[in-house]
């Protein structure tokens, strides 16, 4: 109940709530567990799995009890109630040990800042008050925190007095002091969370909670702080431990200096007659505070035989008796960063035409595009048609994209691809495969010859960032007489591919002025043309097989090259999922799907990509170690399942008997991808498989779990499925 | 999380970098000429020791420059920081 005086509540400002249903009143400068006590609110939680009641057990941040859900203003679970300032309007429930998320969209802001400061001191008691006090007087720019409202500590709820003032006055007039200073931050309602190498420390700051509805929109609700600092003070107190006896999870079973706390901070009496148990003279404090507030003081219970003169004689002097040497045995009771997120300039398009979206690296990507009715399956297969028959799109422009540029340009790509860069023609494009040194293949894509000392390559969409930094390593730290630079220009172009036996009728629709002919535009060269009327680089590269080009223009011309190619009426939008498939039907790796850093480009099938005429690249000198050239490596082959509508799940291991035997059972490798192909009228993968060149025509299995191991029938082909004399290229 | 002193850009938190692993591990001047044996322990084998280690650092969301680092294992500690193709300087 409240006590008629006392504490450090507003008396003057009475702030209405729900708990479980029910109307209460409570005070500004209450917490949810100091109003709910104070309206002898006993039982605030259940337990999670036997449903004992729970009630309130500490004052601060330790609670393991009192946790409670909010529903209003916004759904919040798993709250400690000693913590949750209480404002007027607050609505919230008891909980049986689990919360429920909010199912709505959160209409707060979040934030964080960095910070840096010589000195940080983590707690404003009176060890941290005095300490950013000291600090700042030295000239040092402080930050103190605290995760309470007011600083203060342990002296909010105690009576002793300090340079002869109560002690929650000196820390207020210490709090004012440090406030009124120039270098010194003080972060209030803020608890440092983390604290790392080098002084690097997390907070998060509480700005709004405590305002309820009445929460600024545009004052972000919580912050995060990380902090930098020269010094750490950690001033963070002291959690009073717990005693264990049986039950002492039951409502009323409470901390000595939180009982305390609730009657000097908050003027509440938290019950009518109480035991203190201690093994120490702490308590014996709270139970004068205890008795003095009027609540019947049965018993002080210490274990020790022989407790402090002093403390012992002001009990007894209060005429309170005193059980040493004894314990409680048992009480019967009365009664819950971040990486960025990157789009294309065609974004929104997509998002209009209903894209579904899959997350490749940081970039979101369109997976597919499905028609009213449509499941993935179909769409995927009329994109699929789409780009082998007719004429289809993609957006193309996260492939990494960097440009090389420097007399020594051409030297640098010698030294890093697999294949011979130099050779290449002004108005070429060559596919180039990366390994490192240990021979493993590490990225693959195009490159482009602009001119005699300057280059585009491209990367995967997902290494791109790792693939600058690879030509940056090699370049300062062991080739520095190499004069190129090298510079990320992924962002700057947009790209669209355009693919399908229709492309180059739809190319030659856009670009008048530019000879689209086989003879005149071979395979693998590029050409700059007006698309549409804005400068472009148009390359005949093909990911598919099909008769395709790659449309390069500048980012801000995305919209309008696409909006150009969409308008000729017959072009279909495919995403990322048709892409793999059209490629996987031609035997194209995805690199990290079909390979795993342990793949070299001869187990890919793709040994016409290594040079045997250059004396040296990144990886060379693996090739002629025994591993590299084993028999039984895993090489990259097809499978047929002899059921046409049986999809394998990829990472399927494959083995060789029809009939499992006592395990380990030999393993020969797994499917690495898997596609129902319209091409082909039924599913096929691809697999890395132990000798697979050598086992084409050979039937394999793979264990799908189920009944006598579910073993599925495959056959092993070769990786290439699909028109495996190239005679679609030229269109 | 570590504050790096980057020679090029002073103090910055830890994650602007990329590890590097061991430096002073120089790339086989004639890679044909080396054993089995010696090539393998060029792609292998580093080491691993307690105490002062010279390793590399890229400041890849800085100044994207590589450069070396003499660092405390048991401690973190980073004693001194220099550009790549100088020696490693003398630490305590």
């Amino acid at each position: 109940m409240r006590l008629a005086t006392g504490g450090r509540i507003d008396r003057g400002e009475v702030l209405r709530f729900q708990f479980d249903g029910r109307e209460y009143q409570g005070y500004r400068g209450d917490t949810l567990a100091s109003a709910l006590l104070a309206n002898g609110v006993r039982q605030v939680a259940t337990s999670i799995k036997l449903g004992r009641p729970r009630g309130i057990f500490s004052a601060g941040s330790e609670e393991p009890n009192a946790v409670i859900q909010i529903e209003e203003p916004f759904p919040e679970p798993m709250l400690a109630a000693t913590t949750v300032e209480l404002y007027d309007g607050l609505v919230a429930g008891s909980l049986p040990g689990q919360g429920r998320l909010a199912t709505g969209p959160d209409p707060a802001r979040y934030d964080a800042v960095h910070a840096h400061c010589d000195v940080l001191v983590v707690g404003a008691g009176p060890a941290g008050l005095a300490a950013a006090r000291a600090a700042a007087g030295d000239g040092a720019r402080v930050i103190i925190a605290d995760e309470r409202p007011d600083p203060g500590g342990s002296l909010l709820g105690t009576t002793e007095l300090i340079d002869g003032v109560p002690s929650a006055d000196w820390a207020a007039a210490a709090a004012a002091e440090l406030d009124e200073m120039e270098e010194v931050r003080f972060l209030r309602r803020t608890t440092v969370f983390g604290y790392y190498d080098d002084n690097y420390l997390v907070a998060v700051e509480r700005r709004t909670n405590h305002l309820g509805a009445s929460a600024p929109a545009d004052v972000a609700r919580e912050r995060v702080w990380r902090i930098r600092a020269g010094r750490v003070i950690l001033a963070t107190g002291a959690h009073e431990r717990s005693i264990a006896f049986a039950n002492n999870d039951l409502p009323g079973v409470m901390l000595a200096g939180a009982a305390r706390t609730y009657l000097n901070c908050y003027g509440v009496r938290p019950g009518r007659k109480a035991v203190v148990f201690t093994t120490n003279d702490s308590a014996y404090a709270a139970a004068i505070d205890l008795a003095d507030a009027g609540v019947e003081v049965a018993a002080i219970v210490d274990v020790r035989s022989a407790p402090g003169a002093a403390w012992l004689g002001r009990a007894q002097q209060r005429g309170l008796t005193v059980v040493t040497g004894h314990v409680v045995t048992a009480a019967r009771g009365d009664s819950e960063l971040l990486d960025p997120v990157r789009v294309t300039a065609l974004h929104d398009w997509h998002v209009c035409r209903g894209a579904l979206f899959e997350n490749v690296g940081q970039w979101q990507r369109p997976w597919y595009y499905p028609r009213p009715g449509e499941d993935m399956e179909a769409a995927v297969l009329r994109e699929c048609r789409a780009a082998r028959e007719g004429v289809a799109a993609m957006d193309a422009s996260t492939l990494g994209k960097i440009d090389v540029i420097g007399p020594d340009a051409a030297e640098l790509l010698d030294r890093l691809y697999t294949n011979l860069m130099s050779s290449l023609a002004v108005g070429s494009i060559r596919y180039g495969v990366m390994c490192r040194p240990d021979g493993m293949v590490f990225d693959d894509g195009t490159v482009i010859r602009l001119a005699q000392d300057h280059f585009m390559v491209t990367t995967t969409t997902g290494n791109a960032a790792a693939v600058l930094e690879w030509m940056e390593e090699w370049l300062q730290t062991e080739w520095p007489e190499l004069s190129v630079h090298c510079t990320s220009v992924t962002e700057q172009w947009a790209t669209v591919a355009l693919v399908g036996p229709g492309s180059r009728e739809v190319l030659a629709g856009l670009a008048p002025a530019l000879t689209v002919d086989n003879a005149s535009f071979p395979f693998m060269t590029w050409r700059d043309a007006e698309v549409a009327g804005l400068p472009a680089r148009v390359c005949r590269i093909s990911f598919s097989g099909e008769l395709a080009y790659e449309i390069n223009v500048t980012s801000w011309h995305a919209l309008t090259l696409w909006e150009a190619i969409m308008a000729s009426g017959t072009v279909t939008p495919y995403g990322t999922e048709t892409m793999h498939v059209l490629r996987a039907e031609k035997g194209y790796p995805i690199v990290g799907q079909d390979t795993d850093g342990t793949v070299t480009p001869q187990d890919l099938g793709m040994g016409w990509v290594v040079s045997t005429k250059k004396p040296d690249f990144v990886g060379k000198r693996s090739y002629a170690r025994a591993d590299t050239s084993r028999g039984d490596r895993k090489q990259l082959v097809g499978l047929l399942p002899d059921d046409p509508g049986l999809l394998l799940p990829e990472g399927a291991h494959l083995v060789a008997a029809d009939v499992l035997p006592e395990p380990p059972v030999p393993m020969l490798g797994h499917v690495t991808s898997s596609y129902r192909s319209a091409a082909l009228s039924r599913t096929f993968a691809l697999a890395l498989i132990k000798g697979g060149r050598e086992r084409i025509g050979e039937r394999l299995f793979a264990p799908l779990g189920g009944e006598g191991g579910g073993l599925v029938p495959v056959t092993v082909t070769s990786h290439v499925l699909y028109d495996p004399e190239g005679a679609r290229r030229d269109g | 999380m570590l504050l790096i002193p980057c020679p090029w850009c002073g103090p910055r938190d830890e994650t602007e970098f990329h590890y590097g692993g061991q430096a002073h591990v120089a790339y086989p001047g004639n890679p044909a000429a080396l054993s089995d044996e010696e090539w393998a322990r060029y792609l292998f084998f580093r080491d691993n020791p307690k105490g002062a280690f010279a390793e590399r650092w890229n400041h890849s969301a800085g100044c994207r420059r590589w450069f070396n680092a003499v660092r405390d294992t048991a401690d973190n500690e980073i004693r001194a920081v220099y550009r790549t193709g100088e020696p490693r300087p003398v630490t305590a």
